[in-house]
């Protein structure tokens, strides 16, 4: 009952945050409320017990990223930030709403006549251990993931090379 | 314990709410902000997948933690991609940008 209540609770967070990190027309707050939604998310990994998820959520997107974003703002759009604003059509914004509130529906039907409530019974109410998740991380056999981890790691250079490629001044010749 | 079509359905409003973003504003960074939570819903997803109807097993634990990490290298990408866009045609929204070259 108690996981109930504390996932209503993240849930009107993330949905609010997410409303107002929509609609809001400075991109600022945009990004403010960014963060409170991916805080509600590492709120849901917590209650799913997946606290190694919901840790790297927090360092890597709350962290990192959410930087990422503040960074790019402050170079990019200055209008923006001292109040001037985007144009909005209404045309634009009802057509949007339309087709995002019949993917809404669809995808909800489609969701509740399943039946997944049976079983969702087997839900063990336990941490997954460190250890297992270490072991799987790193080891070579079966079901286990030291191939991903490495092209991870790899394609992470590549985005560090590529990002610095984009974005460098090309030298005036 | 949660039911699973509480989170499903948060999960669900999450992407929609991210979809609508991404259709109706005109700014590149409030689009890559709305991509964001698109993103996390379906995080979410692999999450409650593996755990609620798998419990025993990890591959959608470590389907959402990859993906945590290409999102934030995507992420870093797109940024610089957006720097240099506005260097060049001083504007960061997508109307501006209709040619990829001068």
């Amino acid at each position: 009952m108690a996981n109930i209540i504390m996932f209503c609770i993240l849930a009107v967070i993330i949905i609010g945050s997410a409303i107002v990190c929509v609609f809001t027309k400075r991109i600022m707050r945009a990004a403010t409320f960014l963060l409170f939604v991916l805080f509600g998310v590492a709120g849901v990994y917590f209650l799913l017990d997946y606290t190694f998820l919901g840790t790297a959520q927090i360092a890597i997107y709350a962290g990192g990223l959410t930087m990422l974003y503040i960074f790019a703002i402050q170079l990019v759009s200055k209008r923006t930030l001292q109040g001037l604003q985007e144009r909005q059509r209404g045309k634009t914004v009802v057509a949007g709403a339309l087709v995002a509130l019949l993917g809404l529906v669809t995808v909800g039907l489609v969701l509740l006549k399943n039946e997944f409530i049976d079983m969702s019974a087997s839900m063990v109410d336990a941490e997954v251990p460190m250890s297992v998740i270490g072991e799987k991380l790193v080891g070579a056999g079966k079901y286990q993931y030291v191939l991903p981890f490495e092209f991870i790691s790899v394609f992470l250079l590549a985005c560090i090379i590529g990002g610095i490629m984009i974005a460098r001044k090309e030298d005036k010749k | 314990m949660i039911p699973v079509e509480l989170l499903l359905g948060l999960s669900t409003v999450l992407f929609f709410i991210g979809f609508f973003g991404f259709v109706t504003r005109r700014n590149l960074i409030a689009m890559l902000i709305s991509i964001e939570l698109v993103l996390n819903s379906v995080d979410i997803n692999f999450a409650v997948f593996n755990r609620i109807l798998h419990p025993g097993e990890l591959e959608g634990f470590y389907f959402s933690l990859f993906s945590i990490g290409i999102n934030a290298a995507e992420t870093a990408v797109a940024i610089a991609i957006i720097l240099n866009v506005y260097r060049r045609f001083h504007s960061d929204q997508v109307n501006s940008i209709e040619n990829m070259k001068l």
